[in-house]
């Protein structure tokens, strides 16, 4: 068992050091408390697939239970955009990769990431279809109004006139970057894909507290 | 009656104590009915007539003691009946204009004995005494709501039989006002029931209705409807406030087709014509002058034969909407003014609070939005009149039906927003038992308070920025987000659109905003209210809402734009002082404080460190409204925000040192202030940034030297910092006046000092200076002129200012009245007159002559810097002793100063009076004047400076006749005694002249001697100064002589001694 240990310890080591090379915002050590971190995660799951990562309603839970996002859709778009190959399992790299953004990532990284979690269909644009459905829950319904989508509409037509800079109804990445980078609030135009600063001190402070005791 | 009384009468809210009952159609019927009742009452009920009631009915009166005849006793204006209770007290008491009654049958009389005046009478009554059955009976009778079970108590008494006779007639009275209240009550409610009254929403669109029939064409019913006054106040009333009162909504001036134009009064109590009321009229163009019609529609159908034949072609479902809309409105209100019943002060505090649930409810546009495309509709059947009737009637139960269904939304929607449970169901209730009666009175209550919806004549901004505002409200983070920026897209510079945040409660939204969690939210709100509280009423707003409170909370946030956004928000709302004072007591001074720690001037900051100092500028901003209070500039000092201050000045960006010397400069009013600035070296900073190249920053850092060089040390520094030159300098803006006051204030202030004066010599500062003496604003004259009376205190410089043609405008300034500028020019005009040549110019221009009026200036200041200026004319003039007797009472008039209060002024006019009594025709006038008892009043003193003059002045005055006898018997020798005891030496020499004056009068030598002057003289004598030795040695010797003819006299054959002394 010990060796068991001893030679997952290396393991890990090694991980670490290549993952911490690959992404610019962990270093090594906070790397491998992350991988450890994601171990302990997979540990909880059933054994069934570990070797594949984090299923999507595992790193739901870990969305809604360590950051407190609780829109579906929007956690469903995050967990896409840290699953970068498609295989609906979020490997170790893709944690650590997607982690640094999330956690550390600069204002181009995360206008990058957010894009990817709105364009719903991956299109390259974000359209009015999918910014209604993303919004739709974002007003309380009166349940006295005639339309209660008139709100919504609205909200969306707001947000293109604010942001749909070359006006064709559909905001590509360059609008969504300029709009960001004019007014660094629209960074989560369309519903919160971020952590707050508040819950990034504490995940951290929980995730690199001491990797020995892990 | 106590009910009618409370429900049915339409009370005004003119006073908050008493309530006014109002001119109104139901009150006078109800009066009427009351006084018929009163009338009758002791000749029905005789014996009930005479029961005494618990309390008098007082009132205000009109009556006089002229108006009773027999029954009663008159003397003089007051009036007391000869019928009286039990223990002799008089039935009724008139004291003009009061009066005061105790029974039922005193009543009926004045009620007969007031003829005409009745009707008023009983009114006054009735206001004074708004539940009269309790003072009648005891308050245990009092009116109250619901079931009363005071009567059946009373019957009980009446069964135990002890007072059993009068609680039967009280018992009696009792039914009978019941049964008048009643009776009132069925009467007014009929009346009520009849009438519709009108809201100013309701008016509004009439009015707008109406204005669509002005179109131009053959149809057009009517040329022009236009309100008299453009400006609405909020509850929608566009009347002047003293006629709301009278629940008068708006004036109108409609011309019809076929009429002269009608000038039209919009009341709640209906619409009528009245005087011709054009902008602001004249009182009695108010005044009624026909009937009064339920609505502008119908009075025009009567006036206008024209319109009533157009308007009844067009069948139209306009005339249905107006009452549908008012019903709303009054269950509206109805639903919030539950159990309220009795007016009082508090419930109309608590209107405030109502007022703002009210207009959320308005503002929810669902229930407005219902309400347009009807309008439209309407609109559009009246371009196609000639419809089938059936249509039209399918149309019209349509519109009907929409109507209700409005109407059920706009109930739920009040339920909707009214928050508190107990309210909801207390809606529930209303609606079923509601009678019409009580509804009408408080909707007039509320009118005043309510706000219009027309959507006319607003801007779309205001459109968009309310529908924005409901976003906000009802929006999660995401939505509130891309409301918060799409807001910031307004130009929120605009008073249109911050007034329209405010307006549409977008305020308290902000503010509550600052409130969440969400840091989004906090920076998206704040960077709408740095903005828009540029607006003083913003600001007041924020304040009122207790945002202050909210910001410096938020100032304690790790997050650093949000403690920048909440300090820069904080210096814009901060510049009132209840705003400062808030802030203060809530501890933002220390927490702004503590945002002023960074390290200002390092080479190479990290972008964290820049955001520190950015946090640091926004503080500085924000300390530096809040510095204006002297109570937060002690705040700051003991937040140890001194030395975090004096660092700050190091940074070399204009930004961030704007605030930091903008804030220095307005503590440096404060001494502590000043000294630190002294000791902590910041002179030398302000002075180095006198040279920058921001006018603003210069301004503050010469405004700042200004206020600390009153201290030498100070000078001393800005000199040896080689602050002078670039002071100089800044005289060339002359353009810039709030600079060129603080540079003049600073050179001022600087030239105190001798060796500074030197400098400015040799930067010729004196020359600018002089060409800065016309046409300039009142604070830089005061400086200019300061600087020069310091400067001239140097001969050199006194020529100077004579060459550059200083002298002039200087005795120009004289005739001024600014109180600061006078006391400079009066000193710098008495610096220059101690050269000779000066002098002349002055005496050319008339300038004593101004100097000396100028003693009749309220101000002591002005008065002793102008006495200190005549001293020099005095002096220096030719044939001054001719000039002085030339100012016809001026004589007079400097002796009467002598009675001043003021050291400054006495010391100035003794001064003056000595110059003056040199000449000895002069002296014999201001003895004529009673100088010398004037002077001898005032030895008592122990100020030097007074001492010093005024001493000067006694030994001048002594040289006239009996002068030095009266100084004497006015008892003034002994205290000059003692002024040689004084540490001040200029003091010794002018006590000693007078002395030696004093000293010529026997009696005078014995007081002297008694008081132990030989001692001090002795002293004297031995002085390096030959003036005081010689007046002393001169005292000494006349009272030496003095002892010896007293001894000669005693003695006859002793060898004299004269030769001894």
């Amino acid at each position: 068992m010990a060796e068991m240990s001893a030679m997952n310890r290396k393991l890990i080591q090694n991980l670490a050091e290549t993952l911490s090379k690959q992404v610019k915002h962990f270093n090594k050590t906070e790397a491998e408390c992350l991988i450890r971190l994601f171990n302990g995660l997979l540990g909880d799951q059933s054994d069934r697939r570990v070797g594949n990562g984090l299923d999507r309603g595992k790193f739901r839970n870990i969305l809604h239970n360590t950051f407190g996002m609780t829109d579906d859709m929007i956690m469903d778009r995050v967990f896409r955009a840290f699953d970068k190959d498609n295989d609906s399992y979020v490997s170790v790299k893709e944690w650590i990769e997607g982690l640094s953004v999330f956690l550390r990532g600069t204002l181009e990284e995360k206008i990058k990431y957010s894009f990817d979690v709105y364009d719903l269909n991956g299109d390259g644009y974000i359209s009015r279809e999918e910014m209604f459905h993303m919004l739709k829950n974002s007003l309380i319904r009166q349940p006295t109004e005639e339309d209660p989508d008139e709100g919504i509409k609205d909200l969306v037509e707001i947000t293109l006139k604010k942001m749909d800079h070359d006006h064709d109804s559909r905001l590509s990445y360059a609008d969504f970057e300029k709009a960001v980078r004019d007014e660094n609030l629209l960074l989560e135009a369309f519903g919160t894909c971020l952590p707050d600063a508040k819950t990034i001190l504490a995940f951290e402070q929980h995730a690199f507290q001491d990797p020995l005791e892990r | 009656m106590g009910i009618a009384l409370t429900r049915a009468a339409q009370w005004t809210t003119a006073s908050s104590g008493t309530g006014k009952l109002e001119i109104t159609p139901v009150n006078e019927s109800l009066l009427k009915e009351i006084l018929e009742f009163v009338e009758q009452f002791s000749s029905r009920h005789p014996q009930e007539a005479k029961h005494v009631f618990k309390e008098p009915l007082q009132w205000t009166t009109s009556l006089e003691a002229s108006d009773f005849k027999t029954e009663y006793d008159i003397s003089g204006p007051s009036v007391k009946s000869q019928e009286t209770d039990k223990d002799g007290r008089p039935m009724l008491q008139l004291t003009p204009p009061s009066i005061s009654v105790h029974s039922f049958s005193q009543l009926s009389k004045i009620v007969q004995l007031a003829e005409d005046k009745r009707l008023n009478e009983v009114r006054a009554c009735l206001e004074a005494n708004r539940d009269p059955v309790a003072k009648m009976l005891g308050p245990s009778l009092a009116t109250v709501e619901g079931e009363d079970s005071s009567v059946l108590r009373l019957l009980g008494k009446v069964k135990e039989g002890d007072q059993a006779k009068e609680a039967e007639i009280k018992v009696n009275l009792i039914i009978l006002l019941q049964q008048l209240d009643t009776q009132l009550l069925s009467n007014s409610l009929k009346q009520i029931s009849q009438e519709v009254r009108l809201s100013p929403a309701a008016v509004k669109n009439d009015v707008e209705l109406l204005k669509n029939f002005c179109s131009e064409g053959e149809k057009r019913v009517l040329k022009s409807v236009q309100y008299t006054s453009d400006y609405e106040f909020t509850n929608g009333c566009r009347t002047p406030p003293w006629r709301q009162v009278h629940g008068e909504i708006c004036y109108l001036v409609i011309q019809p087709c076929d009429t002269e134009p009608l000038h039209i009064t919009c009341s709640t109590a209906g619409v009528f014509l009245n005087g011709g009321i054009r902008q602001e009229g004249e009182e009695n163009a108010y005044d009624r002058t026909s009937d009064v019609y339920k609505d502008l529609v119908t009075l025009l159908k009567s006036k206008s034969p024209h319109f009533a034949e157009n308007i009844n072609k067009q069948d139209f479902a306009v005339q249905k909407e107006p009452p549908t809309q008012k019903i709303q409105h009054v269950e509206l209100v109805d639903a919030e003014e539950q159990g309220q019943p009795q007016r009082s002060y508090e419930h109309q505090e608590k209107n405030v609070h109502e007022k703002a649930r009210q207009q959320l409810v308005q503002n929810k546009p669902g229930g407005k939005k219902k309400l347009e495309p009807s309008l439209k509709w309407k609109n559009l059947g009246l371009a196609s009149p000639y419809e089938e009737a059936d249509d039209k009637k399918s149309k019209k139960n349509a519109a009907s039906e929409k109507f209700a269904e409005t109407q059920e939304k706009m109930q739920k929607k009040a339920d909707f927003s009214v928050s508190l449970p107990g309210r909801q169901s207390s809606n529930k209730t209303k609606d079923d038992d509601f009678s019409e009666s009580s509804s009408e009175s408080e909707e007039d209550e509320e009118q005043p308070e309510r706000r219009t919806e027309s959507n006319t004549d607003l801007p779309s901004e205001y459109w968009q920025i309310q529908k924005l505002v409901k976003y906000l409200k009802g929006g999660n983070q995401t939505a509130t987000v891309i409301a918060l920026c799409s807001m910031r897209d307004f130009n929120l510079a605009q008073e249109t659109c911050q007034l329209a945040i405010r307006d549409v409660g977008g305020l308290e939204v902000l503010i509550n905003l600052l409130d969440t969690e969400e840091i989004k939210c906090k920076i998206g709100s704040l960077k709408i209210l740095k903005e828009i509280s540029r607006n003083t009423q913003i600001r007041r707003a924020i304040a009122d809402l207790g945002g202050l409170q909210t910001m410096v909370k938020i100032l304690d946030s790790p997050d650093k734009d949000l403690k920048c956004l909440a300090a820069e928000t904080i210096a814009n709302v901060a510049k009132f002082r209840r705003a400062r004072r808030t802030v203060r007591q809530h501890g933002g001074i220390k927490r702004l404080v503590e945002l002023l720690d960074c390290v200002p001037d390092s080479a190479a900051l990290t972008e964290e460190q820049e955001k520190d100092v950015e946090v640091a500028r926004c503080g500085a901003l924000a300390l530096w409204s809040c510095s204006k209070s002297t109570r937060n500039k002690e705040a700051i000092r003991k937040a140890g925000g001194i030395p975090l201050l004096a660092r700050l000045l190091k940074s070399p960006h204009d930004n961030m040192l704007i605030p930091v010397v903008g804030t220095l400069q307005e503590c440096a009013s404060e001494r502590s202030y000043r000294i630190a600035i002294q000791t902590e070296g910041m002179i030398e900073d302000l002075v180095k940034n006198l040279n920058c190249d921001n006018h603003e920053l210069q301004m503050h850092c010469a405004s700042a030297i200004f206020k600390c060089a009153e201290d030498k040390r100070t000078r001393d520094l800005v000199r040896q910092c080689e602050g002078l030159q670039p002071l100089v300098t800044l005289l060339s803006q002359a353009d810039n006046k709030q600079l060129l006051a603080a540079t003049t204030g600073a050179i001022w202030k600087c030239s105190i000092s001798m060796e500074n004066v030197a400098k400015f010599q040799d930067y010729k500062a004196l020359e600018t200076l002089v060409g800065l003496l016309t046409d300039q604003p009142e604070e830089v004259l005061v400086n200019v002129v300061g600087a020069l009376g310091e400067g001239a205190q140097k001969p050199a410089n006194r020529a100077t200012i004579r060459k550059c043609g200083g002298i002039q405008p200087l005795v120009n300034l004289l005739t001024g009245t600014n109180q600061a500028l006078l006391v400079n020019v009066t000193k710098a005009v008495g610096a220059c007159a101690t050269e000779p040549e000066n002098m002349a110019i002055i005496d050319r221009l008339d300038g004593v002559r101004l100097l000396w009026s100028l003693l009749k200036n309220p101000n002591p200041d002005v008065q002793a810097s102008a006495a200190w200026a005549i001293c020099p004319c005095i002096e220096n003039a030719k044939d001054s002793g001719e000039m002085v007797r030339s100012f016809v009472g001026g004589l007079e008039l400097i002796v009467n100063l002598l009675k001043s209060t003021n050291k400054e002024v006495l010391a100035s006019v003794c001064a003056a009076i000595a110059k003056i009594a040199k000449d000895e025709e002069n002296l014999a006038v201001i003895t004529d004047h009673g100088v010398v008892p004037m002077l001898a009043k005032l030895t008592n003193t122990t100020d030097d400076k007074l001492r010093h003059h005024l001493a000067e002045a006694i030994a001048r005055c002594c040289m006239w006749g009996s002068n030095r006898v009266l100084f004497g018997e006015a008892g003034a020798v002994a205290p000059l005694v003692r002024y040689l005891k004084s540490k001040d030496s200029s003091v010794h020499q002018a006590t000693a002249q007078a002395l030696f004056q004093l000293s010529k009068n026997p009696n005078n030598c014995i007081t002297m001697h008694d008081n132990g002057v030989v001692k001090l003289l002795l002293g004297m004598m031995g002085s390096t100064d030959e003036v005081l030795q010689e007046a002393a040695a001169g005292s000494v010797a006349n009272i030496r002589r003095l002892a010896l003819a007293n001894e000669k006299a005693r003695f006859p054959t002793t060898v004299p001694e004269s030769e001894a002394v």
